[in-house]
């Protein structure tokens, strides 16, 4: 087995742009669930927003690589929107379901044939990242930094996929110690204290889930990016489900611990991916195809999100004080 | 308390290491899992390591199967392939992988008089979506009229199809619906459980066990697992106070193990329970397949059977009891642990017997058929209140419904987002839901 290039893959995973946008989207869930206690479970749904709001004006509009963002980022704005008004004032449990459904909604409506000429149904869009690449300031060649290859295509859309995941965290970071951060402490704490003070709770709920929100649609695009392709089937509730694992096993109310949970779970992926699959062409373990090693990984996840949630909820770097249920 | 929370936080570990155990004796005795797959790949040619992409279908002539048809497919980056029908009319078409294809029937190959209905394109292209196995009817021979019916026969035909639809996802609906209403527990592995009946029919009549003792022993085996369920995990939570949204996220966790354990053994393929083509009734002028009808009477038994253990025996009693009022149960004397116990056995009995008819109406057993319909059988619960049985069964009927009338206007699709965005718009006017109380609305 060689353990080199498994830990080389492994490291790879670390500073991958997936696992940036896989940290981007679950910081978006720390601002809702962590700091303002909203079950949001359609996270996807708003990745999905993301990406297509993006690809779409790019494609059917032509539209510029500013223009494209912006129209995602006020996309996943209505979304927040329309999932909000209806929930916002509910119990946190209708907030799961509503999120989850309608995240659903999203993928059936860009999947239906119906829609092919703009969505290009189940087998999604493709070449609409050229702005983005138009961009890109290194010139054309390969590039080594420490052990990891790049190239220039790579070496781009990681810096600024970092760089974007580094700005979000100081935005959350500086917004959790204003006031505004601090009334939203407040809200998920006891929301009727804070309404009582004279403070809008409906509000306050609505900016972080359009905040959050903001951050899954930029995680959505970023998710697309390293391939320019975005494919419907990959925005099912699994993925959210994987973000909430991330997020969970970061720290549910902390900065950086979506950060260190995304990089934990694409570390784990990859480390047993290449283990299981080293012992299987080593002839060390016979029992297991391929295929079965891939969906064994997943099994493994399921079982630490409920580890995780019975024997450490607060994650590996929160604050047990802190946690947004008792 | 503090020797009970420590119990409790080993048996938790028991029931991990039980799913890590179950994982690896499997690993160990790799026969059982062999001898699904075995089944599985009986009918096609050649088994394959990968999971099979294939376009598939079968030609009759009403009920006589055509055989000896050939049907090519074709893709424009230069794939071909073709199949025969084989004594069945089945015929399946392997492609390389999931994309566009142009599926061609040779008409030369058919029998002369029984030519290829009117209106039925040919060559045509499909168009794979998330599923490995892609569908293809051509509709063969002249006494098949293609979409000449009126609209009201369309209506009825679908209304029928919704009861039978709707019905299957009350009784699925009610598990989930009994478990929140006693415990609180927004259960999102319920779909897991309904997987695992129809996963466990197929096993065991693949392992010769006859229809109906496979299906019987498949609902057994769902009600022992959600005894387990609530031994091993949800009971220690409780004990331990858990709130309800950690075990809701517990939930997300363990639908995620089952889903890929059920994937690990069971693989991506599409398998069909034994008689899992029927033949059309025609009913007072509905046409409606065999297995529909069964479905509907089935459903309509059971829930009337639940019914009336809920409103007339000392169980159901209870049970209502503790839903209404955990504590105030428990200080008149019912065993609220015992009645919860009992909750999970019978939810998961119907949730399997759910499980099983809804392999027959989709129709194929998968490992994420389960998560399919769990949002939609959320709808149905939130539609007639959380936490209410006879809400329960009237907001899926009112879903099977909608879902299937929709199928009139919508795309195929997109039939289930109309339930979808119904039940959003439900909890936007009447969050309680049709038949729930104002009270339970935070």
């Amino acid at each position: 087995m060689d353990f080199a290039t498994i830990f080389t893959n492994a490291l790879t995973q670390i500073v991958s742009p997936i696992t940036a946008s896989y940290a981007l989207a679950a910081l978006g869930l720390a601002v809702h669930f962590g700091y303002a206690g909203l079950l949001n479970f359609g996270q996807a749904g708003f990745m999905a927003i993301g990406a297509y709001g993006f690809a779409i004006s790019t494609l059917t509009f032509g539209a510029p690589l500013p223009v494209a963002l912006l129209a995602a980022i006020l996309a996943s704005v209505a979304f927040a929107l329309v999932l909000g008004i209806p929930t916002l004032r509910l119990r946190a449990d209708y907030l799961a379901i509503v999120t989850i459904a309608a995240a659903e909604i999203v993928r059936y409506v860009v999947t239906t044939n119906s829609l092919t000429h703009l969505t290009g149904s189940a087998n999604g869009l493709a070449t609409f990242e050229r702005g983005f690449y138009d961009l890109n300031p290194f010139p054309p060649g390969n590039y080594q930094v420490g052990p990891l290859q790049f190239n220039d295509r790579t070496l781009w859309i990681t810096i600024i996929a970092w760089a974007l995941v580094l700005l979000c965290a100081s935005i959350v970071w500086g917004l959790m110690r204003s006031p505004w951060g601090r009334v939203l402490k407040g809200i998920r704490e006891d929301e009727h204290a804070v309404r009582s003070l004279g403070k809008n709770v409906f509000v306050y709920k609505m900016e972080a889930l359009i905040i959050g929100g903001i951050f899954g649609s930029l995680a959505g695009i970023l998710f697309t990016l390293p391939t320019g392709a975005v494919q419907p089937a990959n925005y099912g509730t699994e993925l959210t489900f994987f973000l909430w694992t991330a997020l969970l096993l970061g720290g549910m109310a902390t900065v950086f611990g979506s950060v260190v949970g995304a990089m934990i779970f694409w570390v784990v992926l990859s480390l047993t991916q290449g283990i299981l699959l080293g012992l299987i062409e080593s002839g060390a373990i016979t029992f297991l195809t391929s295929i079965q090693a891939g969906q064994l990984r997943y099994i493994l996840v399921g079982i630490a999100l409920m580890v995780l949630m019975i024997f450490r909820p607060q994650g590996i770097l929160g604050n047990k004080k802190e946690l947004a249920f008792s | 308390m503090q020797r009970q929370a420590k119990s409790a936080t080993s048996q938790i570990l028991v029931i991990m290491g039980l799913f890590v155990g179950v994982l690896f004796a499997s690993l160990l005795q790799p026969t059982a899992a062999v001898a699904i797959e075995r089944q599985a790949t009986f009918q096609l040619q050649s088994p394959q390591p990968t999971p099979e992409i294939t376009i598939r279908g079968t030609l009759r002539d009403g009920k006589d199967p055509l055989k000896g048809v050939k049907i090519i497919a074709t893709s424009a980056k230069g794939f071909k392939g073709e199949a025969t029908s084989d004594e069945s009319g089945r015929w399946v078409i392997k492609v390389p992988e999931k994309g566009t294809y142009e599926v061609l029937l040779d008409v030369a190959t058919l029998p002369a008089d029984k030519p290829l209905a009117e209106g039925e394109p040919n060559p045509r292209v499909v168009e794979f979506g998330t599923t490995t196995n892609m569908g293809v009817i051509f509709k063969v021979g002249d006494n098949v009229a293609p979409a000449a019916a009126s609209f009201g026969s369309i209506l009825a035909e679908r209304v029928v199809a919704g009861f039978s639809f709707g019905l299957l996802l009350a009784l699925t609906a009610v598990g989930l619906s009994l478990v929140f209403g006693t415990t609180g527990l927004t259960n999102f592995a319920h779909g897991e459980m309904v997987t695992f009946g129809a996963v466990a029919a197929f096993a065991l009549s693949a392992w010769g066990f006859p229809l109906w003792a496979a299906l019987i022993v498949a609902v057994i085996l769902g009600g022992a697992l959600g005894w387990v369920q609530d031994w091993g995990l949800w009971k220690p939570l409780r004990k331990r106070g858990s709130a309800l949204v950690p075990m809701m996220i517990v939930s997300i966790g363990l639908a995620l193990a089952m889903r890929y354990i059920i994937l690990f053994f069971f693989g991506g393929t599409t398998e069909q329970l034994p008689s899992a083509q029927s033949p059309l009734l025609k009913l007072a002028g509905v046409t409606i397949s065999r297995n529909t009808l069964v479905s509907l009477v089935v459903s309509l038994v059971v829930i009337v059977a639940v019914a009336l253990l809920l409103l007339k025996t000392r169980f159901g009693k209870a049970t209502r009891a503790v839903a209404d009022n955990p504590a105030l149960a428990a200080a008149s004397g019912i065993d609220v642990d015992q009645v919860i116990r009992m909750v999970w056995v019978v939810g998961s009995m119907l949730a399997a017997l759910g499980g099983i008819l809804w392999a027959y109406y989709r129709p194929g057993v998968t490992f994420n058929m389960g998560q399919q319909i769990l949002l939609l059988i959320f709808a149905g619960v939130t539609l007639g209140g959380l936490g209410t049985v006879f809400g329960a069964l009237v907001g899926s009927v009112l879903v099977g419904l909608m879902v299937e009338i929709s199928t009139i206007w919508l795309e195929a699709d997109l039939k289930y987002v109309g339930a979808l965005a119904v039940m959003i718009l439900v909890l936007l006017f009447r969050p309680q839901g049709l038949l729930g109380r104002r009270e339970r609305v935070g």
